[in-house]
């Protein structure tokens, strides 16, 4: 009995941690800003946004191969399939250079600038 | 051939440390090669089933399918190594005892290798499917399969396996009255790292955002991109910039793993009944 109260109890504790940080809602609108990939090449490679606010990265694969939208500095890993957009959320940021790639392709490398 | 040869290695990396531990954890135990062998199996059809819907799957959830699909299989991950680790520490004892006794250790143990084999499932199935999809990105490229490319495949899948069999003979070496504490541990930080790299997905996903700062930044020491950076960031879940709710589900999980441990432990030979 006491066994399965404590089990219980420590999954409620890892739930209820999800639920209320799911609850919360972040006031600020993001920022959008697209991106498109073409003949493995990010278009425009340097993007700007302003510091502080949350960023929606629209990110569209023209081309037929899938992509993965990659940065260390912004913590983001996502794939992008041939002909399909994703939509990368990055939190408020401090001015700096975020340096973004494609996973698959390395060479295909883009900075966002943050002033 | 050479960029076909990296990919696919670092993205079997991880699968090969995870199914090298599972190897070690379950040394012994009669029929879990086939365990392993089917979960990878799974694993690899799992894969291509993702990467043939990536594009529908991305879409989900107004963009957020991916990070929703990486979140729950790792939670479920989570569940499963916990679950594993609080069976152990129940009957790990009485196993080693039938083993010894007359390997019969089959039916018992394979409760418990059915969760492990789950694991491996879903660390084959999320490398996997990114192998999948580049491989698929550089034959259309290239106009069909070419040979450089299949023979930079097979050369980054051997060195996965290579790793695989190098983390299982070095656990194996520890003397066995010291294994089982050593792969509790190892599982409990495996299922924390993963309970928190689950979190860093719902952040992403922008569904997670309370006690999202950044706490730390250690990448100026070991950047979580790195070689050894990203073996830490399997075995224990190192990040260098982890965030606030990163670390609070990290410390919770090895917490409630090592409680549940304690609660279920074998009882003592006074208290029979408890059993």
């Amino acid at each position: 009995m006491i066994r399965n109260v404590s089990a219980l109890f420590g999954l409620a504790v890892l739930a209820s941690l999800f639920v209320m940080s799911a609850g919360a809602v972040r006031a600020d609108d993001p920022v959008t800003i697209t991106i498109t990939i073409k003949d493995r090449k990010f278009d425009p490679a340097e993007v700007h946004a302003p510091a502080g606010k949350p960023i929606a990265l629209s990110v569209k694969n023209l081309d037929s191969i899938a992509a993965e939208f990659e940065s260390e500095a912004l913590h983001v890993e996502k794939v992008v399939p041939p002909g399909r957009e994703a939509v990368v959320r990055i939190r408020p940021l401090e001015p700096g250079r975020y340096n973004f790639f494609d996973d698959f392709h390395r060479a295909t490398q883009g900075v966002l600038v943050v002033p | 051939m050479l960029p076909t040869l990296i990919i696919v290695f670092r993205e079997v990396f991880e699968a090969g440390l995870i199914i090298g531990i599972v190897m070690a954890v379950t040394s012994g135990v009669a029929g879990r090669g086939l365990w392993v062998v089917g979960g990878i199996a799974a694993g690899v059809l799992g894969a291509c089933i993702v990467a043939l819907f990536a594009g529908g799957l991305s879409q989900l959830f107004h963009g957020s399918g991916q990070e929703l699909f990486n979140a729950s299989i790792l939670g479920f991950a989570v569940l499963m190594l916990g679950w594993h680790n609080v069976w152990m520490a129940r009957h790990g004892r009485e196993l080693a005892a039938e083993m010894r006794a007359a390997g019969q250790a089959v039916v018992e143990g394979s409760k418990s290798l059915a969760a492990l084999a789950v694991v491996v499932a879903i660390a084959v199935l999320r490398e996997g499917s990114e192998v999948v999809l580049f491989l698929y990105g550089v034959a259309a490229a290239e106009g069909g399969a070419s040979g450089s490319m299949l023979v930079g495949g097979v050369i980054g899948l051997g060195l996965g396996a290579l790793v695989c069999l190098l983390t299982y003979l070095g656990l194996v070496t520890i003397p066995t009255r010291y294994l089982f504490a050593v792969t509790s541990t190892l599982i409990a930080l495996l299922a924390a790292g993963m309970a928190a790299q689950a979190i860093a997905f719902l952040e992403q996903a922008d569904i997670l955002t309370a006690l999202d700062q950044t706490v730390w930044d250690t990448s100026w020491i070991l950047r979580d991109g790195s070689f050894l950076g990203r073996a830490l960031h399997t075995l224990i879940g190192y990040v260098d910039q982890p965030t606030a709710m990163q670390l609070i589900v990290y410390a919770a999980t090895l917490a409630i793993i090592a409680l549940l441990m304690k609660v279920f432990a074998v009882p003592h030979q006074e208290r029979p009944r408890a059993a």
